[in-house]
């Protein structure tokens, strides 16, 4: 009989705190925040989408979440909360990896990695300080204070212009080449994520894996192409110059 | 001295029953009391530890492997024999222990290859039940093939690696062990002497291959699983570690080492290509289905390409001397006809020692995606380790050393002379004679460690109660003291030549001398070129560094050190053994067609050789073998 | 053929290791990677310096003894493992780096041998079936599917080496942990365990050291088994199934 160190659920340590510390726990609680925040990432891109569709659609869009009040701030908190838990269990795994390979190889030749899967927790890290960026930029509104001051009038009410202030943010090549180069690394994290979760999760075989890693990589750049079509379209291609006026 | 093989009464497929109704047995709460120390971690080592300890034994087993999971059992490719009869073609234990008999050239002892063939059944379940993934039809039941020109498919395998999957099943009923406590494992620890207390083995001394620590631990009883002396070849098939320390201390400690002359050459090897050489590679023996064994007929072709050479100056020797059989021609005969035509300088390769094995009628007849789909993995193999394309050009083969049927003596209940000492799977004289047939030596391993040893090894305990060893007992300590000094002595020769040197001189001799082919003249020089070179390395050695600490050269000192005693043993009786039989060949005993010429009449007896003193010949003991029940025929292959 | 060697060479596991430079010269093309060392050993023994010590036994390619490092692979280049790698495959007058397989669960015991019975731990900790010698029923009682069969075999072929721990970066044993799980966890005979082992193999695992699975699938590109990182999806899953009924009071 399989005896130790398997905890009984009456005896032993709580099993859920077991879990939790077990590699595959934390590397689980990894995925399942990264699943959601792809999900938010998604979300998000389809609500930028609006701005294809004219000033009064994304302005709606932005002033019916404005108008979510208090359960806005319930699903930012849960957002921060999923993105500091990522985070923290990625770096505890970090941690537990340094000190299982303390030595480097001298000749140091990867085999069989992907370049998305080496530079998971750079470009990681990278993605952290364009996210603090982007809410700064968009959401706090501290990169340009004038932001905060862009009204006009929607369906008699008077709402946040964020057609304007989006046209004029994506107007300054910097700040445009700040967006592609977060949002490629953005990219880069999710091509290697999001072709992990199935091994993950173990929903997988031989056969089939190739087939997640590629539909993975496929979404992650798809995701790239959408979210880079708007500062593209409003830098290169003068989307909505006329606001400027 | 006489020998009591202590064999039960009764017809002879009775007697294992009878002895099992018989048996001894020690009562639960009295196995907790006994201690026993299991050397080796192979098949039979493993097996054995796990059964025991699951019984109630206390278990200490030793393995000079980083791990049990790598004793030399995991490269047997072939698969495992058992009379399971699933494939209804007529098998049965009566047929499996007469082909063992048989295939053994009537030179092994009937009981116990009788019990062999009757608990082979169990084997195969108990593999099953620990997950043992052994190949399957698509019904879902268990595939058989033939093996070794057998003609019933019997042979149970797991891919070509039936030897590494039957080794982690044992080694997993270990693991479990050893988490419950009931076995304590010592990776890394090499016997170095077996302690006699009053006549009884009761202890061994080790030494911890990573510390380079000697110490002693004793027991009720010691069972040595310790494998083969192939590698008194150098040269062979067996892993680098292979050797017959274990068993030749015990020798010299007065256990009787029985037929050490009887080796196996298998006729299907890479050849050797250099003097840097390490290691022979077996290739499945599967190939000579479909490839074609041949040499020049005059050695000036010899080091001409082979495709250049017509058809008419080639001699495919097998299939002109053995019609009937040709190149499947059994493996004794083939790897000695392979033998004759490279002494009459018609070998191929470097140092003409190889011929070929030639696919290319076979390519034109099936086409090579069919021979790719056969064989394919093995012509990779092959083009591995010798850089050449086999497809485009005949491999080269030439036979080599890959097991040894010899053995420490031991009777029905696998223990030796010394009371206390038992011996399991390759390590005793059994179960083989002469010749072992493929298939077989996972079986026998399996079968000591699982089926038999954990019966008989009562009879022995039983008359030990309230007979605790001292470890303090002044035996113990002479035996450590005595191994120290044998160390030391080695670091302090302080001579020229490193030890593989040694090693390689000895192995070329023994492969010429006692190798497929011995003659009296032969063995007799090669006994004082073994005095010689055995006096050269006890002047001349050079090893670095000291005795505490990972030293691998001191390690393989230790063992030539003894390889070279024993291979002058080996030589012994294969010259006292004037006869032919089996892989024992004798050139003064063959009929006019070169076959093996038995002497029934002189030689059926077991040669168990004692010990006698450093520079005295050692004493003949015979066990004559009486067989009850089969009658000794003349094996034939035209 | 020369070579130009730089070999890790460390007297024992406390003490600092270094790389040091050796000539391999008029080595054979046919000679195996270990041949070459050992020429290079007797070579060295000649001049009074200690020879290489480094591990290996069958040198065929099943036992999983010979375990180096060589220009940053373990094993080298190529399918197979050290044993099986010949001096041809290199070219004439390379220099070649030679260090120990590298984990912090592998200590090094001296120069280019490690300690690697942390995955013995991790069979005792439940790689096996418990059955009684003696107690099984016929072997033909159980049918198990061809393709269940082949697929255990698959995973049973793993020879415990340790070049996935050593390759991967986090120094994980995923691939090896996850073989003996697929391999006992598909057969008919090592269900009634499943749930406890992978629970007990896992936390074993952890406990000796080994890092964490990034899917790098370094493991996988240098296992001389040919085992496939898939099954670590496999073993993700059992253990993650096996949790959940932990974690809900089913007894497991």
């Amino acid at each position: 009989m399989i005896t130790s160190p398997s905890a009984s659920a009456r005896t032993g340590p709580c099993p859920g705190w077991l879990w939790l510390n077990s590699s595959i726990g934390k590397k689980t609680v990894v995925a399942v925040t990264g699943i959601a925040l792809v999900a938010f990432v998604i979300g998000h891109l389809l609500g930028n989408f609006t701005i294809f569709l004219g000033p009064d659609a994304i302005n709606a869009y932005g002033a019916k979440l404005q108008s979510l009040g208090p359960l806005l701030w319930v699903i930012r908190l849960a957002l921060l909360g999923i993105l500091v838990a990522h985070i923290y269990f990625t770096m505890k795994l970090w941690q537990e990896n340094n000190a299982a390979r303390p030595q480097k190889y001298l000749a140091s030749n990867p085999v069989g990695t992907t370049v998305f899967a080496r530079t998971m927790r750079l470009s990681g890290l990278i993605v952290l300080a364009f996210v603090i960026f982007h809410l700064a930029h968009f959401t706090v509104r501290v990169v340009d204070t004038s932001y905060a001051t862009m009204h006009t009038m929607l369906d008699g009410h008077e709402v946040h212009d964020v057609y304007k202030m989006v046209v004029t943010g994506f107007s300054s090549g910097p700040v445009v080449f700040i967006y592609i180069i977060g949002l490629f690394l953005l990219t880069f994290h999710l091509s290697h994520g999001l072709s992990s979760l199935f091994q993950t999760f173990g929903i997988t075989n031989r056969r089939i894996r190739q087939n997640y890693e590629t539909a993975g990589r496929v979404l992650a750049w798809a995701l790239y192409v959408g979210y880079i079509s708007i500062p593209v379209s409003i830098y290169f291609f003068g989307l909505g110059k006329g606001v400027l006026q | 001295m006489t020998l009591d093989s202590k064999i039960p009464p009764g017809p002879l497929d009775k007697k294992w029953t009878t002895f099992k109704n018989n048996a001894k047995i020690v009562s639960p709460a009295n196995k907790r009391k006994f201690d026993l120390i299991i050397v080796g971690s192979g098949l039979a080592g493993a097996s054995a530890a796990a059964t025991l300890a699951e019984q109630g034994y206390n278990v200490k087993c030793f393995c000079y492997q980083d791990s049990p999971r790598r004793a030399h059992s995991i490269a047997a490719q072939g698969g495992i024999n058992a009379a399971k009869n699933y494939q209804n073609d007529g098998d049965s234990v009566y047929r499996l222990f007469y082909d063992t008999i048989k295939g053994g050239d009537f030179r092994a002892r009937e009981a116990n290859v009788h019990r062999l063939a009757e608990v082979s059944t169990s084997i195969i379940d108990q593999c099953v039940a620990q997950g043992v993934p052994f190949a399957r039809e698509y019904g879902g039941l268990l595939d058989n093939r033939s093996f070794g020109g057998a003609q019933v498919s019997r042979t149970f395998y797991a891919r070509g690696q039936t030897g590494q999957q039957l080794l982690l099943g044992a080694y997993s009923g270990l693991s479990h062990q050893i988490a419950t406590g009931a076995v304590k494992m010592f990776p890394k620890t090499e016997m170095l002497d077996l302690v006699v207390v009053d006549g009884h083995a009761k202890g061994i001394v080790v030494r911890d291959l990573k510390t380079g620590e000697i110490s002693t631990h004793a027991a009720d009883a010691v069972l040595l699983c310790s494998g083969g002396y192939g590698n008194v070849f150098y040269l062979s098939t067996n892993a680098r570690g292979c050797n017959v320390s274990a068993t030749f201390r015990a020798y010299k400690r007065g256990a009787l080492f029985a037929n050490p002359c009887y080796t196996q050459i298998h006729p299907t090897c890479i050849p050797v290509s250099g003097d840097y050489q390490s290691k022979l590679t077996l290739m499945s023996e599967s190939l000579r289905n479909d490839g074609r064994i041949w040499v020049p007929k005059r050695k000036e072709d010899c080091a001409k390409e082979p495709a250049s050479i017509p058809e008419a100056d080639r001699d495919y020797f097998l299939e002109r001397k053995y019609p009937s059989y040709g190149n499947l021609a059994p493996r004794d005969i083939s790897s000695r006809s392979a033998k004759e035509v490279c002494d009459e300088g018609r070998g191929v390769g470097p140092g003409g020692l190889g011929v070929y094995l030639d696919f290319a009628d076979a390519i034109k007849r099936l086409g090579q995606k069919t021979i790719e789909e056969r064989y394919g993995n093995l012509f990779e193999m092959y083009q591995n380790i010798t850089g050449e394309n086999a497809y485009e050009r005949p491999m080269r083969i030439y036979p080599a050393v890959h097991y040894t049927m010899g053995g420490l003596w031991v009777d029905y209940n696998l223990m030796s002379n010394i009371p206390g000492l038992h011996v399991l799977g390759e390590a005793n004289f059994s179960d083989h004679g002469a010749n072992r047939l493929g298939a077989s030596a996972l079986m026998q391993g399996l079968a000591d460690g699982y089926f038999v040893i954990p019966y008989t090894l009562g009879e022995y305990l039983t008359t030990q109660f309230g007979k605790k060893v001292d470890p303090k007992h002044p035996a113990f300590e002479k035996t450590l003291q005595e191994s120290k000094a044998r160390v030391q002595k080695l670091i302090d020769i302080k001579g020229t030549k490193p030890v593989d040197e040694f090693h390689r001189r000895l192995g070329l001799l023994i492969w010429d001398y006692c190798g497929m082919a011995r003659s009296s003249e032969g063995l007799k020089e090669a006994i004082g070129k073994i005095q010689q070179l055995r006096a050269e390395f006890w002047s001349d050695l050079k090893l670095l560094g000291t005795p505490d600490g990972i030293n691998m050269e001191l390690e393989r000192a230790g063992r030539v050190a003894d390889f070279l005693e024993f291979g002058e043993l080996m030589c012994l009786d294969a010259l006292v053994r004037d006869e032919s039989c089996g892989g024992h060949f004798r050139t003064e005993h063959q009929t006019p067609e070169g076959e093996a010429l038995r002497n029934d009449q002189d030689f059926a007896f077991v040669s168990a050789w004692q010990y006698t003193g450093d520079g005295n010949l050692p004493n003949l003991v015979k066990e004559p073998l009486v067989y009850e029940q089969v009658k000794l025929a003349t094996r034939s292959y035209k | 053929m020369n070579f130009h060697l730089k070999v890790w060479r460390q007297k024992d596991t406390n003490a600092p290791g270094t790389l040091e430079e050796y000539e391999a010269e008029n080595i054979p093309a046919g000679a195996s990677f270990l041949e070459m060392l050992d020429i290079v050993n007797a070579g060295l023994t000649r001049k009074n310096i200690e020879p290489i010590q480094f591990d290996s036994d069958c040198r065929e390619g099943i036992c999983g003894t010979c375990s180096l490092t060589i220009n940053g692979i373990p094993h080298g280049k190529g399918r197979g493992t050290t044993c099986q790698l010949y001096m041809r495959k290199f070219q004439d007058g390379e220099t070649i780096t030679i260090e120990p397989f590298r984990a912090d669960a592998f200590p090094v015991q001296r120069d280019l041998v490690t300690n690697r019975s942390a995955f013995d731990r991790v069979i005792q900790a439940g790689g096996y079936i418990s059955e009684r010698t003696g107690s099984a029923p016929d072997a033909n009682s159980v049918p198990i599917s061809k393709v269940i069969a082949d697929q255990a075999m698959d995973a049973a072929a793993c020879i415990g080496c340790g070049a996935c721990a050593a390759a991967c970066p986090n120094g994980s044993a995923m691939l090896f942990v996850s073989a003996k799980v697929t391999h006992l966890g598909l057969l008919p005979q090592g269900k009634p365990e499943k749930n406890r082992r992978v629970l007990s193999m896992v936390r074993q695992m952890d406990e000796e050291g080994f890092g964490n699975c990034s899917n790098y699938y370094a493991c996988e590109a240098v296992c001389p088994a040919g085992v496939p990182a898939a099954f670590i999806g496999r073993m993700n899953r059992e253990f993650t199934a096996a949790s959940v009924k932990e974690m809900l009071g089913m007894s497991v």
